[in-house]
């Protein structure tokens, strides 16, 4: 890997410094799908650049880290410029400081891939609105963290309101696994389900979407329960001949147990973040089936 | 039930649903999922509750290829709940010992890491019935077998059937099958039968062959598997053509001059000599790989991407397919010496262990087709194959002609060859494009520069292995990447007058080891005033 240093810079001294490694390396043109813009703080700027990195592995991005530093300084813009083995696109990490902390898009701006998709990922703390942020106003997807928020309903719900197509969250991506499986239950005939239970540790951000997704597709009530975790426990639907039920106590291995038929077992783990994060930047057009989720929390959480 | 209607309110949905689980049947079941929704592309498609029976469980292809998929599938969650998978083969074994097969198979084969918990909760479906195909006694252990796991684990009778054995055992199982009445199910449950190519030797044993699954199994249940059509790359050269507006409107004979398609291997025959020796290149691999990617390459756009459309077109692309007058002239053969591959000394075709002194089967075969309609008439379509050539590649060049004008005085563009589209099937799979530029400096000198497209580049890591896309097709029963027994008769109808010309020009032309094939086979180009690719 090679990498470099530029401090107190400009975006174009950037991307000259960019094209001029990429020459060096001998790989003028790489196959680079998307620009991945990550907006963090310094502390979370590690496990976020891993997590960006290996999903530049599916998806070879340019990974563009904003880290906001301190706004009472003089106006600065520092650079590191990643190029190389470890991935396979380029990883810029940009630290702001002073009044630039405010016009980050004026450095995001220029070092954007032409004609490709942007995408904003906030894995912390997220703006109200993602979509009227300066830099996620550049981007076609936005992605939070619901699990950044407490409580976390209250940080869904208000999602809901300020949802513009494109919109995601990582606390939706994390059910994957969980709704494939309870698709595939259903696909053997399950009679009406009366009312249903979703279970998860406390505040598990998770819950109520499974919860509002369950509910909005089958039209029962459906409830959320604190239990001892780890993550998302079980989830429980009732039905006329009896309950169908996932449970999963280790994070692993769960258990699905339906009436008259024997328990079976089926793998469910739960998946580091770039995997979620690979996930995410599969597929870019707006996910209308996560838009009722939030609606319907919105709307249950008002009540 | 259109989409727009699947789309509906959740109450409908849940309405549906409650209908089908009384009357309907699997699909229905699964269609009427209200947790289902096709805006809903998180969820993938995953196999509905089955059973898979494997036949020939210690064969390569079952070790190295089927359980491997088999437990990748499972590890990307796409296989559903009560999966069951069971083992025939005449082995005295219990459920333990092929359990222990399939352990090792994956630890050593599956392409996604190995993960206890995915392998628990296979392995709590894998079941072992032995047995002789010949053996009444061991197929009605296999049906009771069968109906115990639909109760405990609830398959629901649906059942894959993968003959993986050589064909000369078909009759006897799908007699089997017949016999006990495996090969129909109940209402609302499926059947269905893997084949794996030889799809016969000509046309009349294809015919043969087909009598003998037809006569039990209907043809929508009948999945003939040519694992090339599960390769990403070559599901790319449908997206290449149709999804872009970029290349469709020179595919013809307007601008392209001529189409080669290679396969090319590096290995000999290694342990197969009673199987390839009477076979030969052709009727291995330009009877149904070949020919598959000439179908992709130079059929129509289909309406849909569904079967019928799709078969409709190969099969018409097939069918317009028009040998050369003079065989002779159009055709090449030959078979390896000994020589030096890749630095290593090899030994010739007929030094092979198992191969007879006066055989005559080549292991190289090159031949000329043209496709006689409006797209392509005049393009002649070069078909090669050959083992222990320079190395491993596999590729669909499609060359284009001249510009009919060049403003530049001769001496500049001396070098300039023909532009060319090359879509790469393996390894390093991806797209090339081939066309001249300007070479740096004050004099206008053209020459040819390649700009490449890698699949591995674009997206990494995510690309499954053939037989995973195909087993899952089968589970869902999804049939276009599967050829129809039209398509392998129209295939054999083309291969057949070639075969029989061969058979009476006695030994093939002999070409060093390591190189790029006989003379004969340049000549024919030659004669055309083309060249092959370099590979």
């Amino acid at each position: 890997m090679t990498s470099f240093m530029l401090t107190d810079t400009t975006a174009s001294k950037i991307s000259s410094q960019l094209t001029h490694l990429r020459h060096q390396l001998g790989s003028p043109a790489v196959g680079m799908v998307l620009t991945l813009v990550v907006l963090c703080d310094e502390g979370s700027q590690y496990d976020a650049v891993r997590a960006a990195t290996e999903a530049a592995r599916e998806h070879p991005s340019r990974i563009l880290v904003v880290i906001t530093r301190g706004a009472d300084e003089p106006n600065r813009l520092d650079a590191e410029l990643r190029v190389g083995e470890s991935t396979p696109g380029e990883v810029i990490l940009l630290r702001l400081y002073g009044e630039l902390t405010r016009h980050a898009d004026s450095v995001v701006s220029p070092l954007l891939l032409t004609d490709t998709p942007v995408v904003a990922w906030w894995p912390g703390e997220s703006p109200e609105v993602p979509a009227e942020d300066p830099v996620g106003a550049l981007a076609q997807r936005r992605i939070v963290d619901a699990r950044a928020a407490t409580p976390s309903v209250r940080a869904i719900a208000s999602r809901a309101r300020a949802y513009v197509p494109g919109d995601t969250d990582l606390a939706w991506t994390r059910l994957t696994p969980w709704r494939s499986l309870l698709a595939a239950a259903f696909d053997q005939p399950v009679g009406k389900v009366k009312r249903g239970l979703v279970e998860g540790s406390p505040d598990h951000s998770s819950a109520p979407l499974l919860a509002a997704w369950l509910g909005e597709r089958l039209g029962a009530p459906m409830k959320v329960a604190e239990s001892g975790g780890p993550g998302l426990t079980a989830v429980r639907l009732t039905t006329a001949e009896g309950d169908i039920v996932i449970s999963r106590s280790d994070a692993r291995l769960a258990t699905l147990s339906r009436p008259g038929q024997p328990n079976r077992q089926v793998a469910l783990t739960r998946r580091p973040t770039a995997e979620l994060l690979a996930e995410e930047l599969r597929r870019l057009d707006p996910d209308e089936v996560y838009e009722a989720a939030i609606r319907r929390v919105a709307r249950t959480h008002k009540s | 039930m259109t989409d727009q209607e699947q789309v509906g309110t959740p109450e409908e949905s849940v309405a549906a649903a409650s209908a089908a689980a009384v009357t309907g049947t699997t699909e229905e079941v699964v269609a009427a999922n209200p947790l289902r929704d096709p805006r809903d592309k998180r969820l993938p498609r995953v196999a509905g509750p089955c059973v898979l029976v494997l036949f020939g469980v210690t064969g390569d292809l079952a070790r190295k290829k089927l359980l491997p998929a088999i437990y990748d599938l499972a590890n990307r969650g796409l296989l559903p709940p009560g999966f069951s998978l069971v083992g025939f083969a005449r082995r005295d074994w219990a459920d333990q010992d092929f359990a222990k097969l399939t352990y090792d198979a994956v630890k050593q084969h599956a392409r996604t890491p190995f993960r206890e918990e995915v392998w628990k909760q296979l392995s709590e479906g894998v079941f072992f019935c032995p047995g002789e195909f010949t053996d009444d006694g061991a197929f009605d252990a296999l049906a009771m077998m069968l109906k115990e796991i639909d109760e405990t684990r609830g398959t629901g009778g649906n059942y894959g059937f993968y003959l993986s054995v050589p064909p000369k055992f078909f009759p006897v199982v799908v007699e089997q099958l017949k016999r006990t009445d495996l090969a129909h199910g109940p209402a609302g449950a499926w059947r269905r039968v893997v084949i794996e190519k030889p799809f016969g030797h000509d046309l009349k044993s294809a015919h043969e062959l087909n009598a003998i699954t037809s006569a039990v199994f209907p043809e929508s249940s009948v999945f003939r598997i040519d694992h090339y059509l599960g390769k990403e790359t070559v599901q790319n050269v449908m997206a290449l053509r149709f999804a872009n507006n970029l290349f469709e409107p020179i595919w013809n004979r307007g601008y392209v001059d001529h189409v080669q398609i290679t396969m090319a291997e590096d290995i000999g025959i290694g342990g197969r000599a009673g199987y390839y020796d009477g076979i030969g290149a052709a009727r291995d691999v330009i009877q149904n790989h070949l020919l598959q990617l000439l179908a992709l390459v130079a059929m129509e756009d289909p309406t849909s991407f569904d079967a019928d459309s799709l078969r409709r077109e190969k099969e018409k692309v097939l069918k317009a397919v028009q040998l050369p007058h003079d065989l002779s002239l159009a055709t090449a053969r030959g078979r390896y010496a000994a020589g030096w591959q890749g630095g290593e000394p090899v030994v010739g075709y007929v030094e092979e262990e198992g191969i007879p002194a006066d055989s005559i089967t080549e292991t190289y075969a090159a031949i000329k087709l043209e496709i006689a309609n409006r797209r392509w008439a005049g393009v002649p379509f070069y078909l090669r194959t050959g083992k222990r050539l320079g190395r491993r590649t596999t590729e669909v060049a499609v060359v284009f002609q001249k510009a009919p004008h060049l403003p530049f005085s001769k001496d500049d563009t001396e070098i300039l060859g023909h532009n060319a589209l090359v879509i790469r099937v393996q390894p390093d799979e991806g797209i090339t494009v081939r066309f001249g530029s300007k070479v740096p400096g004050t004099a206008m000198e053209v020459r040819d520069v390649s700009m490449d497209f890698a699949y591995g580049e674009s997206f990494m890591e995510s690309s499954p292995e053939a037989y995973e896309r195909l087993l899952l097709d089968v589970l869902i029963g999804d049939p276009p990447l599967f050829p129809h027994q039209r398509e392998v008769e129209l295939s054999w109808k083309i291969l057949d007058p070639i075969e029989e010309f061969w058979a009476s020009q006695g030994p093939p032309e002999e070409y060093p080891a390591g190189s790029w094939g006989p003379a004969s086979a340049d000549a024919m180009m030659a004669r055309d005033g083309r060249v092959w690719r370099r590979l």
